[in-house]
C-alpha cells in the first residue's frame, strides 16, 4: 500500500484583475495583507498603498492573477479586521497603467 | 478621573471582562503587568512551568467554558514558546486572548535582549493581533481583542505590550463596557427555505456535524433536527459529544479513522447537510470522491469556509444556532424508514470493531474501563496519536464540551495542560487526560503545576514506548522500515510523577486493574495511571492520507 498524495494544483490562468481595498492605516496592515497572500502561495504582481483623507485610512491597490482561488482569497482578505471593504476591477483599470512609466 | 499605569489598566479591563483565572509565566518585559496583577483580588494566576503549558491551560478553560480565556508570557522566548498553543487555538477556533510583554518601544528593532517580533510571527496564526503603542490605546485594544476572539468563528487574539507602555501613566475617565460578541450575519431566509426543501425531498440525507455546532451551543438543536427529519448524523473529531454516541441516529465519527459503515453511509448519501464543519482532509479523504452522489447544504458562520473545498448547492452564511432555529419549523417530521433501514444494514455488516474491549489491559479495553468508572459529567482530554483516535472511536461521549482534543494542528503535548485548564475552569468535574508516552513527554513539566494546584486531573498514560502513529504509518506505507519511531530507553513514569509530587498507579502491577482504575479515578486530586500497551496494535480502520474514504485498511 502506497501513501497517496493530494492532487496537483490546476494550472493558473494569465488574466489579471485589480483589487481595491479600504483599510485602517497603522503599521501592521500591509504586513497582514501581504502575509495572507504569501502564505497561500498567491502571487501579488503589483501593490500600491497611500493614506487617504485624514490619514486614519489607507487605500491599497493590488494587481493579481485571476486564478481559480481568487474568490477564496478575497473572502480571506475580507475577514481581516483592518480591511473595511474590497472592490474588484478588471485588468484594464488605469491605476497600474498610469504608473507604467516609472517601471521602464 | 483615575490615574493608572498601562499594566494596572490591563488588569482592571480583564477584571471587568469577567476573567477570573489566567495562566502564565513571568519574565523581564512583562514584570510591570505581574506587579499590577499581584494587587488584584479578583484574578487568580496559575504559574505554568513552560509558556506552552500556560497557552494550553487557557485553551482548556476556553474549550470547556466557550468564553475567551487569557494567558500571559514575557517577550522573546516566552512569547515564541506560546506559538504552538496559539496556532492550535487558531485551527480549532478556540477563543483566547494572549498578552505578551515586549521590549520598550525605544528598543524595538534594535535586536535588544529577548526582543522578537511576536506581532509579525503571529500574523498567520491569530484571528487578529495588536502591538500597543500607548497606554491610552489599551482602552480600545483590550475590549476589541475579546470581542474579536468571541465573535463569529472564535479564535485567538494576541496583544503585544511594550514594557514602557505597561509603565506609562494614563488618566482614565470612564472604563469601556466589557466586550460582547458582534451580531451574527443576517440570515438568508431564501437559502433556509431552499435547504428545508432539499431536506424534505431527499431520499438519503446525512447530517454532518462539526466543531461549529459545539462552539455555537447548537448541539440540542442539531439533535432535534436529526430526530425531526429522520437524518442519520455523523460527527467530525471536533464535534464528538454534539450528539450522544449511543443515539439511534448517530453513525459515529467520519473520516480517516471512522468506522467502515460511517464512510459507506456517506458514500450513498444523496444530500449532505454540513453544519459548522469545514470538509477537512482528515474527515473527508480525497475531496473529489467524498459523497459523490450528494447535493450539499453548508451552514457556517465563516463565509470563507463556504465553497472552499466542496461547492455547496445551498450555502448559508449564518450562526449555526440561528440557522437551525430557522430550519427546524420548515423540516417535515419524517420517519425515512427505507434509508434508516439501509443505514442499519450497513452498520450491521461493517460495524466498528473493538477487539479485546473487555480486557482492561488492551487499548480499547482501557478506554472502556475508564468510561465505565465515570459518568457523563467527566471531561475527557487527549494528547495526539493512536491513543487519541482509540478514545475518539471507543469513548461514549454524550454531551458537548465533554471532549477536548487537538484536531486541526494535532499538537502532541496538548493533553496535560489542557486538562488542567478544564479542571481550573470546572473544579467540580473529574478531568481525564488520555495520553501516550510520546505526547506526555512534550509537556511533562506541567506535572509540577498540577501537584502545586492539586487539580482533579487523572492522566491515563498508554505507554508503548514509541511514537505509535509514526510507527504505524511506517509499517503500513513505508515497507515496515521503522526508523526514529521506537525509543531505545524507557523512563519510569511512575517515579517521574511521584518525583513531581503526583500520586501514581501502575496498572501493569495491579491484580484487579478494573478495580484499581475505578478507585484511582474516583479519588479527588491528581493521579497518573500508567498502563503498558502493545506496540503492534494499530488504529483501524485507516484511510491512507490522500485516498478516498471508501479505501479503508483494516477494521
Amino acid at each position: 500500500m502506497i501513501e497517496q498524495v493530494a492532487d496537483p494544483l490546476p494550472q493558473a490562468s494569465f488574466a489579471k484583475v485589480v483589487l481595491e481595498l479600504d483599510v485602517n492605516n497603522h503599521p501592521g496592515v500591509m504586513s497582514h495583507i501581504c502575509n495572507l497572500f504569501a502564505r497561500r502561495a498567491f502571487n501579488v504582481e503589483g501593490i500600491l498603498c497611500m493614506p487617504v483623507s485624514d490619514g486614519k485610512r489607507s487605500r491599497i491597490w493590488l494587481l493579481v492573477f485571476d486564478d481559480h482561488r481568487l474568490e477564496q482569497m478575497v473572502r480571506q482578505v475580507e475577514k481581516l479586521e483592518d480591511v473595511l471593504n474590497v472592490r474588484h476591477h478588471g485588468a484594464g483599470h488605469e491605476v497600474f497603467e498610469r504608473l507604467e512609466g516609472f517601471f521602464l | 478621573m483615575t490615574q493608572l499605569t498601562g499594566a494596572q489598566l490591563i488588569v482592571r479591563l480583564l477584571e471587568r471582562q469577567g476573567v477570573r483565572t489566567i495562566a502564565g509565566l513571568p519574565g523581564g518585559a512583562i514584570l510591570p503587568f505581574y506587579d499590577a496583577l499581584s494587587a488584584s483580588t479578583q484574578i487568580r494566576h496559575v504559574l505554568a512551568r513552560h509558556e506552552q503549558g500556560a497557552g494550553f491551560m487557557a485553551q482548556g478553560m476556553a474549550r470547556v467554558s466557550g468564553v475567551p480565556q487569557v494567558c500571559i508570557a514575557s517577550s522573546g522566548p516566552g512569547a515564541t514558546n506560546l506559538v504552538t498553543a496559539i496556532a492550535d487555538a487558531c485551527l480549532d477556533s478556540i477563543p483566547m486572548v494572549i498578552i505578551t510583554g515586549q521590549v520598550p518601544q525605544s528598543m524595538i528593532g534594535t535586536d535588544a535582549f529577548q526582543e522578537v517580533d511576536i506581532y509579525g510571527i503571529t500574523v498567520p496564526i491569530t484571528k487578529h493581533n495588536f502591538l500597543v503603542r500607548s497606554a491610552a490605546e489599551l482602552l480600545d485594544v483590550v475590549p476589541d481583542a475579546f470581542r474579536i476572539a468571541m465573535s463569529g468563528r472564535p479564535g485567538p487574539v494576541l496583544i503585544d505590550v511594550p514594557k514602557d507602555v505597561q509603565n506609562q501613566l494614563v488618566e482614565v475617565g470612564e472604563f469601556p463596557p466589557p466586550a460582547v460578541a458582534d451580531m451574527a450575519p443576517q440570515l438568508d431566509m431564501a437559502a433556509i427555505e431552499s435547504a428545508a426543501r432539499m431536506i424534505n425531498e431527499a431520499a438519503r440525507p446525512v447530517l454532518y456535524l462539526g466543531g461549529g455546532v459545539v462552539h455555537s451551543g447548537a448541539a440540542p438543536l442539531a439533535v432535534q433536527l436529526a430526530e425531526q427529519g429522520g437524518l442519520p448524523a455523523t460527527m467530525t473529531l471536533m464535534a464528538l459529544g454534539a450528539m450522544p454516541m449511543d443515539h439511534p441516529l448517530s453513525v459515529g465519527m467520519l473520516g480517516m479513522h471512522g468506522a467502515r459503515y460511517t464512510n459507506f453511509v456517506l458514500e450513498e448519501a444523496d444530500l449532505l447537510i454540513c453544519v459548522g464543519a469545514r470538509f477537512d482532509d482528515r474527515a473527508i479523504g480525497r475531496a473529489a470522491q467524498f459523497c459523490p452522489n450528494a447535493k450539499i447544504v453548508h451552514i457556517d458562520v465563516d463565509r470563507s469556509e463556504l465553497h472552499k473545498i466542496k461547492n455547496a448547492h445551498v450555502a448559508i452564511h449564518a450562526d449555526v444556532t440561528e440557522a437551525l432555529e430557522a430550519l427546524l419549523p420548515r423540516v417535515k417530521v419524517t420517519l425515512r424508514q427505507d434509508w434508516l433501514a439501509r443505514v442499519a444494514d450497513l452498520k450491521q455488516r461493517f460495524p466498528m470493531q473493538f477487539p479485546a474491549i473487555d480486557d482492561p489491559r488492551s487499548h480499547y479495553g482501557l478506554v472502556k474501563a475508564v468510561a465505565d468508572a465515570l459518568d457523563d459529567e467527566a471531561v475527557i482530554a487527549t494528547d495526539v496519536g493512536q491513543h487519541q483516535m482509540w478514545v475518539a472511536q471507543a469513548y461514549p461521549f454524550r454531551r458537548p464540551r465533554q471532549w477536548l482534543t487537538s484536531g486541526g494542528l494535532g499538537t502532541m503535548g496538548f493533553g496535560l495542560p489542557t486538562a488542567m485548564g478544564a479542571a481550573l475552569a470546572e473544579p467540580e468535574r473529574t478531568v481525564v487526560c488520555f495520553s501516550g508516552d510520546g505526547s506526555f513527554k512534550m509537556n511533562i513539566q506541567e506535572l509540577a503545576t498540577l501537584a502545586e494546584e492539586g487539580l482533579n486531573v487523572k492522566i491515563v498514560l498508554m505507554n508503548n514506548n514509541a511514537l505509535g502513529l509514526v510507527y504505524q504509518q511506517q509499517a503500513l506505507f513505508y515497507g515496515k522500515r521503522q526508523f526514529a519511531s521506537r525509543y531505545r530507553t524507557e523512563p519510569d513514569f511512575v517515579k517521574i510523577a511521584e518525583g513531581f509530587g503526583v500520586p501514581a498507579l501502575d496498572l501493569d502491577l495491579a491484580d484487579d486493574p478494573r478495580a484499581a482504575l475505578a478507585k484511582a479515578l474516583n479519588e479527588p486530586g491528581p493521579c497518573l495511571i500508567h498502563a503498558t500497551i502493545d506496540r503492534e496494535q494499530f488504529v483501524y480502520p485507516m484511510v491512507p492520507p490522500g485516498a478516498a474514504n471508501t479505501e479503508m485498511i483494516g477494521g
